[in-house]
């Protein structure tokens, strides 16, 4: 007779900055179901921002993530742009697009580093993280702040980029391409991260269309959707580069979108700097005008989806904030079940939801409410299936 | 034949104004009672990507906008519908026609107090547990 457990993950996670609460039910080594529960960090940001002036609206929304901090402000300027109809200088496009890319980049180092370590690859996370912070310092020579930017304002950017910070951040991108040249090297040819990772986790094309995720974790089940391309905003249709695509659906194709998609960020930002024009920054937006305004960006987890009500006074009368994570971590639903818990962390980390929590993971005895295992333990757990693996495939 | 045309033809009768904000982004509205089928027309048959609704508490009744994405154009495209009676807000869930709905219904029945008739799992999702019933922190309190 089957044996049922629950296992709870969450809600704290010291590696992770957002606090989400799975329970995993289990039989034997499989997962039967999951719940989700979010909310944990719930902050009201949609009512604050009824409280907020449209200048600052900007400020608020880039508090909702500390990863990709300027997917939203930028979601944010397209929808209050929208709203007023705003022409944006030229200049101030491509800066846009320089760090949404620049950001972008270092979110998938962030995400490989941290999947490197769920699977128990711990070189792989030093060395992610390692070639994530000369990125990082270039945000800090452009923008003064290493996280949390402040560049994006309706009607243009607020800072510029000066001629003499080209140089460094050209040699920057130099040093990331052989970067993710080597992480290209090591997924794809490493015979024990494709059994590993080839198979678990699983979202088909027709449920990431049902669920209606987005961002890689749709382009890993073939789902050709991007809105940079899609629907463009900044200066994405002035530039040349590919929408990548998988088609399995799996962890592994999750990890070959991302890695492939730093290259093609890589070549959109030198482009940008290349053709940047010279000029304004700013619009010098001064009213917003009664109406209604919807504003996309596509931040390295997917579409960003901001919604912006004016009745003419200088506050929005409504402000609704989708991020990415909203759609795709509903899909662990399908993706988990069936799977093992030894494959749990890394299909949970395969959305790159802004958490993927294992420290309070316990497995509990349903019925006699004992503990079994705990969050460090799911995490060698499924480092040992590595182990086992390595010897087995080499 | 753009997908604007294919959504007049296939809506015919249903849609009561059209607005063009500009050539990427379009409101229309429904009535009520039609929303399950618009959405299921627009979310199964002509193949648009549900993006989001956002609920809003407005002086005539609580207006729900849902928002459809097109991404083979790049298309936004905004469903409006409004609930008149504030004092019994209710309106027929789209979670039986996609799991994607599931969520933000349970967020606008938590902020909003709209009831969604036949959704399997009406319970919260952002708000604490022991935040107070029938207290909904998106509603304006507006005097009589």
């Amino acid at each position: 007779m089957s044996h049922k457990v629950v296992i709870p993950i969450g809600p704290y996670h010291p590696l992770q900055e957002e606090p989400e609460f799975f329970q995993l039910f289990v039989e034997g080594e499989k997962v039967v179901d999951i719940d989700i529960v979010i909310g944990y960090n719930h902050r009201g940001i949609e009512k604050i921002c009824e409280t907020k002036h449209f200048d600052q609206v900007p400020f608020v929304v880039e508090r909702i993530c500390g990863i990709c901090s300027t997917s939203h402000p930028l979601a944010c300027v397209n929808a209050l742009e929208d709203l007023a109809k705003v022409e944006v200088p030229e200049r101030a496009l491509y800066i846009r697009t320089i760090i949404a890319e620049m950001e972008r980049i270092h979110s998938h180092l962030l995400w490989l580093g941290l999947a490197g370590h769920f699977i128990g690859y711990n070189t792989v996370w030093m060395w992610a993280w390692r070639y994530r912070e000369p990125l990082l310092d270039c945000f800090e020579m452009i923008s003064g702040n290493r996280n949390h930017y402040a560049m994006m304002k309706v009607g243009g950017v607020r800072r510029d980029i000066q001629d003499e910070h080209i140089p460094a951040l050209k040699k920057a991108l130099d040093e990331l391409s052989r970067a993710v040249d080597m992480f290209k090297g090591a997924v794809m040819d490493d015979p024990v991260i494709h059994s590993r990772l080839k198979g678990i986790g699983i979202l088909t094309h027709q449920q990431a269309i049902d669920w209606s995720v987005v961002g890689p974790t749709a382009r890993a089940s073939g789902v050709k959707i991007d809105v940079r391309r899609d629907d463009p905003y900044a200066a994405y249709d002035r530039v040349n580069w590919e929408v990548i695509i998988q088609e399995e659906g799996d962890v592994f194709a999750k990890t070959v979108v991302r890695i492939l998609e730093m290259h093609e960020s890589i070549s959109i930002i030198r482009q940008c700097l290349d053709k940047m024009p010279r000029g304004e920054i700013d619009a010098n937006v001064k009213d917003m005008p009664p109406g209604e305004g919807v504003g996309r960006a596509e931040a390295p987890r997917g579409e960003v989806f901001h919604y912006a009500r004016s009745d003419g006074t200088n506050r929005p009368i409504r402000y609704k904030v989708r991020a990415p994570s909203y759609m795709n971590v509903a899909s662990n639903k399908i993706a988990c079940v069936g799977g093992t818990i030894s494959d749990a962390t890394i299909t949970l980390a395969a959305v790159d939801p802004c958490y993927c929590c294992t420290e309070r993971v316990t497995v509990i005895d349903r019925p006699a409410n004992k503990k079994i295992l705990n969050g460090w333990d799911l995490i060698r757990l499924s480092q040992e299936k590595t182990e086992r693996l390595k010897k087995v495939v080499k | 034949m753009s997908i604007l045309d294919d959504i007049k033809e296939k809506l015919q009768g249903k849609i009561n104004d059209w607005y063009e904000h500009n050539p990427h982004r379009i409101y229309f509205s429904v009535d009520k009672k039609d929303i399950r089928e618009i959405a299921r027309v627009m979310f199964k048959d002509l193949g648009f990507r549900y993006a989001i609704a956002s609920g809003t508490d407005t002086p005539k009744g609580f207006e729900i906008l849902y928002h459809f994405s097109f991404d083979k154009t790049g298309h936004m495209v905004s469903v409006r519908v409004l609930i008149e009676d504030k004092q019994n807000p209710e309106i027929d869930s789209l979670a039986v026609i996609s799991p994607a709905f599931e969520w933000i219904e349970r967020e606008m029945w938590e902020m909003l107090g709209i009831k969604f008739i036949g959704h399997p799992n009406l319970k919260r999702l952002l708000l604490a547990d022991d935040w107070p019933e029938g207290k909904y922190p998106l509603r304006c309190e507006r005097e009589s």
